[in-house]
């Protein structure tokens, strides 16, 4: 018999939706300083980035063999790596932030933050609808 | 929760942009302050931009930066603004002997502000800062969204 789990019952999504409030603070950084000299744009590889959050949970768990082991639920495997982005047009004053192209992934980014959530929202109504057992 | 994270760095943009404005309304309105010497007279004011490192910032609570993304050694929580430069631009020299600044040879000082430029600072202040307020607008309702979680039937 498998207990509930709310791992598996929520899925993939609370690891998006944590990953995507993670993004919009990367992306809300890159336009705020949309005019600082020097600064470079940066990113986050999203599915990258969700894959290993997903490793982390199933795959990489550590061995216990004593009872007197801790559980390391959640650490080890590392967090996704920022990465530069690609300037689409150089600038004098070497900032690689092009507010367009940040402006439209973070609504894009906001976007598909309600799309996850409105994921999670379900699944937490269908867990709460079981346990009402109406 | 690095959604509050946003509202920080939205907010620290927009603080940075108001100082561009208030230096470019402050270069603006002196922009014909005559002098009858170089010492004193009034020269264009600009505030320099940098980005805040994460480890100054991304220190509360947590030894982990909010974000939890690695190789984020250069990783910053938004703009500060580190001080403001007066311009080394040539000042403006002009005879008018009659001016009751005028200097021994008849010459006062204009200050070396670019009306011009300063007008496209301040739209280029105005557009980042109204990003910004779209950005924390934007962090606000997936705030909003995500407290009613499981809320509703």
């Amino acid at each position: 018999m498998t207990t509930i789990s709310f791992d598996n019952a929520l899925g993939i999504h609370d690891d998006a939706l944590r990953l995507r409030s993670q993004r919009s603070e990367v992306l809300a950084n890159n336009l705020a300083n949309a005019d600082t000299p020097g600064y470079k744009a940066r990113d986050v590889d999203f599915q990258a980035a969700l894959q290993q959050a997903q490793g982390q949970q199933e795959g990489m768990t550590m061995a216990a063999s004593d009872a007197a082991h801790m559980s390391a639920d959640g650490a080890g495997g590392g967090s996704p790596e920022l990465m530069y982005r690609n300037p689409i047009q150089p600038s004098i004053d070497g900032n690689t932030v092009d507010t367009q192209t940040e402006m439209s992934k973070y609504m894009r980014n906001s976007m598909e933050f309600q799309a996850s959530f409105q994921f999670l929202n379900s699944s937490i109504k269908g867990l709460k609808d079981a346990l009402a057992g109406q | 929760m690095s959604l509050n994270q946003v509202f920080d760095i939205a907010g620290s943009a927009m603080s940075a942009q108001s100082i561009r404005l208030n230096t470019t309304s402050s270069n603006l309105a002196n922009a014909e302050t005559a002098s009858s010497s170089t010492g004193e007279v009034y020269r264009a004011r600009k505030p320099v931009f940098s980005a805040i490192q994460a480890d100054m910032m991304g220190q509360q609570g947590s030894g982990v930066s909010e974000a939890g993304f690695s190789g984020n050694e250069l990783q910053s929580a938004g703009v500060k603004v580190d001080g403001i430069v007066e311009s080394d631009v040539g000042l403006e020299q002009r005879y008018q002997p009659e001016h009751p600044k005028a200097d021994d040879n008849g010459y006062v000082y204009y200050p070396n502000v670019s009306v011009v430029e300063e007008m496209a600072d301040m739209m280029s202040a105005s557009r980042s800062f109204q990003t910004n307020v779209e950005v924390m607008n934007t962090a606000k309702s997936m705030m909003q969204r995500v407290m009613t979680l499981g809320q509703g039937q």
